[in-house]
């Protein structure tokens, strides 16, 4: 089951279609000796918005680990995707200085705005269905500006409803000019 | 040719900062005025940003909130002259919120560029490093152990012990790690330093090298705070060129070099353990301790772990010397601490104060009351895993012991507040659900526990105030406080119980609840 958008870019493409990259080279650019596995996995999703599961195993003959233990890692920390985000991706934190200042009405109105869910990405294996991500995050460090957010990775702060649409309709107009 | 300071952190840069700087240079350029623009570091009045900053010869002139649209207007005003305008907020120097803090580690915050090491010269950078080069290590350890400085992270535990024993211990190997993981909402005094002042931080890193024989340094940075890691990068990249760091430190024969390294988004990881292994490149499950990290640290060597306050305050009080730096504070707590004001409060920034100030005095007399305009009701003191006080504790003196004594914690010093709107069993609710998602799983009572306690709090205001049910919840705290083998779950009931305590209306109790015998 997938959340319906009601902003639609016109099936505007998403970053990287994962099943076009081959693993065995990105995992040899990138696990240089003397890098963690978690610096080579920012490497990875740092170059293309995400980590594609089928790096897994390369990266764990590479770097003499077990698949269990990257798998491990790629899955524990938040930051790490696995697919690729969506064209217009929200981080709205959701942390106590946040919440004294209305993020919780603030995320209300971006769902009934966007038609979209927070957090349903992590439900669902794929979110290249949803024009706009949703996500809860805890503390961007902007506690006496509260509410924050970041719209595909710029921040925002003292962020109000009406400047929530502003900001949205720009990123949409600048996804829509890429395309 | 007039300077113009435009801060470049990244709480100015979410205001706007970088369109009023295209907007700023495009109006001087198209009126022909010569301008030199600097983009600073924040003062720390946030509630202030963007703060522009105009040097002329009564000082450095403010200009508060100013948005781009505003700077055609500036400009008419005459601000390049310091004219006056509805933004301007006077000489910046003495508005009483920054003239009446103690500012000793965040001394130069929002004055210099930070990434210009001529600045941070001019403005007595580098003379800590200067006496710890030519002082003896033992002696070195024993002045901050008598500085009295304690972790800053909020475990406030004493640096200079920790230092004294990674010193002793011999090994092939020893690390210096800066715990930059700042996860606790209603904190951003580390982010502060690593974007406003990020060589007072490289500095007393580099101190710590050389007083305990340490010739690597990680900085572990949070991935929410990119600005940081990219200042924390060009400045570590200045500070090797000018010969900070390398094979010889200044010239002398001690050896330091110094790495970001990036978290990935897990709160636990600021659990200093915990960030160990994700150091490591593992996932951020905690240690059990002993042995601790001193002794049996990153890659199992000895290692000063210590968090950006804490290392960033070391360069001061070798400058001016502990009994400088001892001179401020009360009781065990000596020294300065840098408290954030922050959420619902009308002038949230940073007030670096000595400790033994009281809440009551940093809402009204710095905070200027709640941004709502209603009445304040309870303020949470040291991040998601403080406690919630109400208006009978804002008296009490912001002191370690002071807080301890009535179950709460100073922490970090975030300081978080709600008004009279606020539902405290909801924000109870809230701790639970935070620590379910953070919790790293290794032990059983925060791992379950704290899914357990979104639980019962969720049938507790869904009208099931039975005494039978409170008790669980206290039960399910008590065993979470005695049974976890870290902070994450041995204070997550803190927020918990002092909301069930204070404010048992919230959960639809009517008198407070007969507390569960003390563990």
């Amino acid at each position: 089951m997938k959340d319906k958008c009601i902003l639609d870019f016109g099936g505007v493409p998403t970053l990287h279609d994962s099943n076009a990259i081959a693993p065995e080279p990105l995992v040899q650019r990138h696990a240089q000796p003397g890098r963690s596995l978690l610096a080579v996995l920012h490497a990875i999703q740092d170059e293309l918005g995400f980590v594609p599961p089928d790096t897994v195993a390369p990266l764990a003959r590479a770097m003499n680990l077990s698949r269990a233990e990257v798998h491990g890692v790629l899955t524990y920390y938040h930051h790490f995707r696995t697919h690729p985000a969506a064209p217009v991706t929200v981080q709205l934190c959701r942390a106590e200085a946040c919440r004294s200042m209305g993020t919780e009405a603030l995320a209300q109105h971006i769902e009934t705005r966007t038609g979209c869910r927070f957090d349903s990405a992590h439900q669902h294996q794929d979110a290249e269905g949803a024009a706009v991500g949703l996500e809860s995050v805890y503390c961007l460090g902007q506690c006496a500006l509260s509410p924050a957010l970041t719209i595909n990775g710029t921040l925002h702060a003292k962020v109000t409803p009406q400047k929530f649409d502003a900001l949205l309709a720009a990123a949409t107009k600048r996804v829509e000019e890429t395309a | 040719m007039t300077r113009i300071y435009i801060p470049r952190d990244s709480a100015a840069l979410a205001l706007g900062a970088d369109a009023l700087a295209d907007a700023i240079a495009h109006e001087a350029a198209q009126r022909g005025i010569a301008i030199e623009l600097i983009r600073n570091g924040s003062r720390g009045l946030l509630w202030l940003e963007p703060l522009v900053e105009v040097v002329t010869p009564r000082g450095r002139i403010g200009y508060a909130n100013v948005d781009a649209a505003d700077v055609v207007s500036l400009f008419d005003a005459g601000f390049i002259e310091g004219g006056a305008h509805p933004n301007h907020v006077g000489v910046v120097d003495e508005i009483p919120y920054l003239q009446r803090q103690q500012r000793l580690t965040f001394a130069r915050i929002g004055i210099t560029d930070p990434l210009s090491i001529d600045d941070y010269l001019a403005h007595g950078g580098l003379e800590g490093l200067k006496r710890a080069l030519a002082a003896d290590g033992d002696a070195a350890c024993e002045a901050l152990i008598e500085s009295g400085l304690r972790g800053r992270g909020g475990a406030a535990f004493p640096a200079g012990i920790k230092w004294r024993t990674v010193r002793g211990a011999s090994a092939p190997q020893k690390y210096i790690v800066c715990n930059a993981d700042e996860g606790d909402s209603g904190t951003f005094s580390d982010r502060l330093i690593m974007e406003s002042d990020p060589y007072v931080l490289i500095e007393g890193m580099i101190i710590a090298g050389i007083v305990t024989g340490a010739t690597l340094g990680y900085i572990y940075v949070r991935s929410e705070y990119p600005h940081s890691i990219a200042t924390l990068e060009a400045a570590i990249q200045r500070a090797r060129d000018a010969g900070w760091l390398g094979d010889s430190v200044l010239g002398s024969a001690h050896r330091f070099e110094l790495e970001v390294a990036k978290g990935a988004g897990a709160y636990v990881c600021g659990e200093e353990t915990a960030l160990l292994e994700s150091l490591e490149g593992k996932r951020g499950i905690v240690r059990a301790k002993p042995p601790v990290p001193a002794l049996v640290g990153l890659f199992g060597q000895p290692t000063v772990i210590n968090n950006v306050i804490t290392l960033a305050t070391v360069p001061i009080i070798f400058a001016r010397g502990a009994a400088f730096y001892k001179n401020f504070g009360m009781g065990r707590s000596r020294g300065t601490l840098p408290f954030q004001l922050a959420g619902n409060v009308k002038q949230g920034g940073l007030v670096e104060l000595a400790f033994g100030v009281t809440l009551r005095e940093l809402l009204y007399d710095y905070g200027g009351g709640t941004a709502s305009g209603r009445p304040a009701r309870a303020v949470q003191v040291g991040g998601p895993l403080g406690t919630y006080l109400p208006e009978s504790q804002w008296d009490i003196p912001l002191d370690y012991e002071a807080y301890a004594a009535v179950g709460a914690v100073v922490g970090h010093g975030g300081i978080v507040v709600h008004d009279d709107t606020s539902n405290l069993a909801e924000l109870a609710q809230y701790a639970m659900h935070f620590c379910a998602l953070e919790s790293c799983g290794k032990c059983t009572p925060c791992r379950i526990g704290s899914t357990r306690g979104v639980e019962v709090i969720a049938r507790i205001r869904n009208g099931d105030t039975s005494t039978r049910q409170v008790q669980l919840l206290r039960d399910l705290c008590d065993t979470m406080v005695s049974g976890s083998l870290c902070a994450m779950g041995g204070m997550t009931p803190y927020p918990v119980l002092s909301a069930l305590d204070h404010f048992p209306e919230d959960f639809g109790l009517d008198t407070v609840q007969p507390k569960a015998a003390a563990a």
